[in-house]
């Protein structure tokens, strides 16, 4: 398994969730464990650019495939990922557990719907529970990280830098 | 003071880590521990009629020890009343397993530590308990009865009962023109935080020391319980709440069975030892909290002023009272709220019932106190076909009227006393930031005022260092849940030290770094803690001043301290930067860098005398403690426009307005985060979230499958106005904010339901069942 590009060895207890071996095997701490029933969506990550529930898998399910955790986003003292920055402008995180789910949740939405509507954000966090915020601002920080991850930031619309 | 932060929308300093998965919460911490796993009682109330039978759980491979109470030293110990009271006369805790009687669905019974948590769990099925099933007490009407006692030596499983009266009710109910009895109901919540409960362990015998690592709201208090359990000095217990996923009051109790086995499970076993509660745990053996039933007497004048109320209402305790009386003393306290009551005659009845115990929930007393003096508005608008907002008008306190003194019993000890307020304007805001009211069927407004003690004592402190770099540590011992700490009380010590806001480095709720203190609860920390940084930084900046004025040749009263320098007012070139000032409040001998060469026996001596005079100490720190005189009162109008579709009962929120006070605001943007918050978990706890206990005492949605919280889509947008009428009962002017968003949302979207469907709301929570059900009883 690869996991954030780097390749993992099988895990070895057939029973292990993919959550607990990404946190407690791997040390990737970053994706939380909410509920353990699918509901939360604390433990968002990306299978294969995907957004799974990683509580609803097996370890042993992510072998051959690529999955990426919050940790994956932003190397070290690399610049936040534009979905991470657009959280800390928008104050999109209180006490930041559900956090890491939403942002790799977010990121997937993205990838799929680089301009979403309304509609399409409201869709797209509709599968992350957030207890802190009552969503206002998560709703601005998917706006501003459209914004930010679109091609056109920093020009103007003609092209002209 | 300057006021370049405090007041600003600065962006928190907390968030980078977080965003990148660095957070620390307590189950990333693993240092191969050990893991833990509860066996719980199923049953809501039965006996256990054998020895609890461990042997198969212990010869299982993997499994290092099963705790049951036979086998704790503590075990026929009841845990600590945390807050008694004298009208508390039944108060009953726990032990922390049982052994004898189980009185709720979830209490524990034993205790299994294995080497990881997939072991613990299967041992934990192999634990044998048998129980014979007793009558189950459940809700308080029945508790209420007394057909059945969850303890037998408690007679009407009253466990407290507490009368107060102001002014002359009977004599004002004769003479009232109108008299109304009502009826309102309200049941449990839970606060359900995206963490649940965490606890990490460790005992170095080298070292003497226990490490423990717990999400819980109040590091300090756990410290110096363990301490007192286990015969060491404070000094020798070192608890760390680290990054806490939320806690919204039921992380304030304690101490939960956990909280104990798994430092003891540490000291015995020479291992680091962890338990992570899973959700349904959470369920089940979480405080929860809201289970009130109110029967309420109002006397009214044609005008629609009230003239005397009388409320007399049961208090679902749960099956012990750890926590004491304190939510019905706040409901008590907080019916009236903002309006002018000249009689007012509150009694309540704490009753034991088989349910998990109750302490605060976020709005702690206060949504049910709202819901029924606003619905008695209501009822009263209705009744003299006045408008609701009229009737509000004609009853609240003024801005003139303060201090007022409402004359009852507060949590704190000391009467409620507002201190500042401006209600009327709140009331207008509000009405203006509604605007029109939507066109169409089945819509409906909904208004609710509130009132909010927040603050209370009785204190915390701050000690504040500026290092030799210039940058500054600061810490305090409650704990963050998300509030944003770490951002806000650096606005408040970069203030005072003239430093940039990044250039603070908070520390919260680590008793290695600041060992007393209370906890995070009753939106305090901004009023005690904040007034605490205050305090520390301003002494430290004094300090500053003193020595900084024996090397510049200045009087002290002539410097200032601004862009990380000490200087002369009208002089700025004349000056030096704050860790020179560190450096120099150390008198040294031996040079370790970072500039403290200055600071040696051979550098240029500004005074004579010795290096330290008397009275005086090394670093340029300070230790400092807020204790308020009594509560800030904290207040807001909510109103809202809904619409209910008539055949699928659909809520949806049309327009929700807050207009918010609480004190001067040091950050708008945090503030905004926690009314957002509230709001969205009152309308949770008004529409979606129910906890379905049967008759049997079982919690039967006990998951997030069945326990509707909501999503992103049942959560609408909310505009928010502010007004600021400091607080001057504490330096800053602030007055707290946390739990204010949840308060009146239960009665605002009851108000409007009522509006828009015609059926009498008199309880809490909704659904579109229950709108159905209501449909039914009263066709239109």
């Amino acid at each position: 398994m690869k996991v954030n590009g780097v390749s993992h060895p099988a895990p070895t207890d057939p029973r292990r969730l993919l959550s607990d071996h990404l946190r407690h095997d791997l040390g990737l701490t970053g994706t939380h464990v909410g509920c353990e029933h699918g509901v939360c969506g604390c433990c968002t990550v990306l299978l294969d650019g995907a957004p799974v529930r990683s509580c609803l898998m097996l370890a042993v399910q992510a072998e051959r495939h690529e999955v990426t955790t919050i940790e994956g986003l932003a190397r070290d003292q690399a610049p936040l990922h534009p979905v991470q920055q657009a959280f800390h402008e928008c104050h999109g995180l209180q006490c930041g557990f559900c956090t890491p789910g939403f942002v790799m949740s977010v990121v997937g939405l993205l990838a799929q719907h680089p301009s979403p509507s309304a509609q399409e954000i409201e869709e797209g966090i509709a599968g992350n529970l957030c207890r802190c915020t009552g969503y206002a601002s998560i709703r601005r920080s998917v706006l501003r990280a459209a914004a930010l991850s679109s091609p056109l930031v920093g020009k103007r619309r003609d092209g002209a830098e | 003071m300057t006021t370049r932060w405090f007041g600003a929308p600065v962006q928190r300093v907390e968030d980078d880590r977080l965003l990148r998965g660095h957070g620390r919460f307590t189950d990333d911490i693993g240092e191969d521990a050990l893991e833990c796993c509860f066996v719980r009682s199923p049953y809501a109330h039965a006996r256990i009629i054998t020895s609890i039978d461990a042997a198969a759980a212990r010869a299982m491979p993997g499994v290092v020890a099963v705790y049951t109470a036979a086998d704790l030293p503590f075990g026929g110990v009841d845990l600590p009343l945390l807050i008694p009271h004298p009208n508390l006369t039944h108060g009953r805790t726990q032990r922390c397993l049982a052994s004898d009687i189980v009185r709720y669905s979830g209490e524990a019974v034993a205790f299994v530590v294995a080497e990881n948590r997939y072991l613990a769990e299967d041992a934990a099925e192999l634990v044998q308990v048998e129980y014979e099933p007793l009558p189950v007490v459940i809700t308080p009407e029945v508790a209420a009865r007394a057909e059945h006692l969850v303890h037998s030596d408690v007679p009407g499983n009253i466990a407290a009962e507490m009368l107060q009266e102001v002014g002359d009710v009977d004599a004002a109910m004769a003479a009232a023109p109108r008299r109304k009895r009502l009826r309102f109901r309200y049941e449990r919540g839970a606060a359900s935080p995206m963490e649940a409960r965490a606890v990490w362990a460790r005992w170095s015998s080298d070292e003497h020391r226990l490490t423990v690592y717990d999400s819980t709201q109040s590091p300090t208090s756990i410290r110096g319980g363990l301490a007192v359990l286990f015969s060491l000095p404070e000094s020798s217990v070192d608890v760390i709440a680290p990054d806490v996923g939320g806690g919204f009051g039921p992380k304030i109790m304690l101490f939960y069975p956990d909280e104990l086995l798994v430092p003891y499970a540490a000291m015995q076993l020479g291992r680091p030892v962890k338990w992570t509660e899973d959700r349904q745990e959470h369920f089940t053996a979480v405080n929860q909290e809201r289970g009130q039933v109110h029967e309420v007497e109002v006397g009214f004048d044609d005008e629609g002023r009230l003239l005397a109320l009388q409320d007399d209402f049961l208090h679902d305790g749960g099956a012990y009272t750890p926590y004491g009386i304190i939510l019905p003393i706040i409901t008590s306290a907080q019916v009236p709220g903002p309006y002018r009551i000249p009689n007012y005659r509150v009694r309540f009845r704490d009753l034991y019932t088989n349910a998990v115990p109750t302490s605060p929930y976020r709005g702690a007393g206060r949504p049910h106190a709202c819901f029924v003096m606003e619905r008695t508005l209501d009822a009263i608008a209705a009744d003299l076909g006045i408008d609701r907002i009229e009737v509000r008008r004609r009853n609240l306190i003024q801005a003139g009227d303060f201090p007022y003194d409402v004359g009852v019993a507060w949590q704190d000890g000391n009467t409620v006393v507002y201190d500042s307020g401006n209600y009327p304007v709140l009331l207008d805001k509000a009405i203006a930031l509604l605007g029109p009211k939507p066109a169409g069927d089945h819509v409906g407004m909904g208004i609710g005022i509130y009132v909010e003690g927040t603050g209370v004592g009785p204190y915390e402190g701050a000690h504040v260092q500026v290092l030799v770099s210039g940058k500054v540590v600061a810490a305090t011992g409650i704990p963050n849940q998300g509030q944003a700490h770490a951002t806000v009380w650096a606005q408040v010590v970069a203030d005072e030290l003239g430093v940039d806001v990044k250039d603070v480095e908070i520390t919260s709720g680590d008793t290695r770094r600041f060992p007393w203190g209370v906890g995070t609860f009753a939106s305090r920390g901004a009023v005690t803690a904040g007034n605490a940084m205050h305090v520390a930084a301003r002494m430290v900046a004094d300090k500053a001043r003193q020595i900084a004025a024996d090397h510049l040749e200045a009087d002290p009263a002539d410097l200032e301290l601004a862009g990380g320098r000490v200087r002369v007012k009208g002089s700025p070139d004349r000056g030096m930067p704050l860790g020179a000032v560190a450096v120099l409040s150390n008198p040294v001998r031996y040079a370790f860098g970072g500039g403290t060469e200055a600071a040696t026996q051979f550098a240029a001596k500004p005074r004579p005398g010795p290096p330290l005079q008397d009275g005086e100490q090394p670093g340029l720190e300070a230790t400092g403690y807020y204790s308020p005189p009594g509560s800030t009162w904290a207040s807001g109008c909510h109103a809202a426009y809904v619409r209910v579709d008539p055949k699928t009962f659909r809520l949806e929120i049309l327009k929700y307005v807050v207009v918010h006070d609480c004190g001067r605001v040091i950050n708008p943007l945090v503030l905004q985060g926690q009314i957002e918050g509230g709001v969205a978990q009152g309308i949770a706890g008004a529409f979606y979230e129910r906890l379905a206990y049967d008759e049997d005492g079982q919690l039967r949605n006990a998951s997030f499958m069945e326990f509707l919280m909501p999503y992103a889509t049942e959560i609408p947008a909310i505009e928010i106005d502010h007004i600021e009428t400091p607080s001057p009962l504490n330096p800053l002017g602030v007055k707290g904010a946390g739990e204010a968003g949840v308060i009146p949302v239960g009665a605002v979207i009851g108000s409007a339901i009522e509006e828009a469907l015609g059926v009498p709301i008199t309880e809490m929570p909704l659904s579109p069942l229950k709108l159905y059900e209501l449909s039914r009883a009263h066709p239109t």
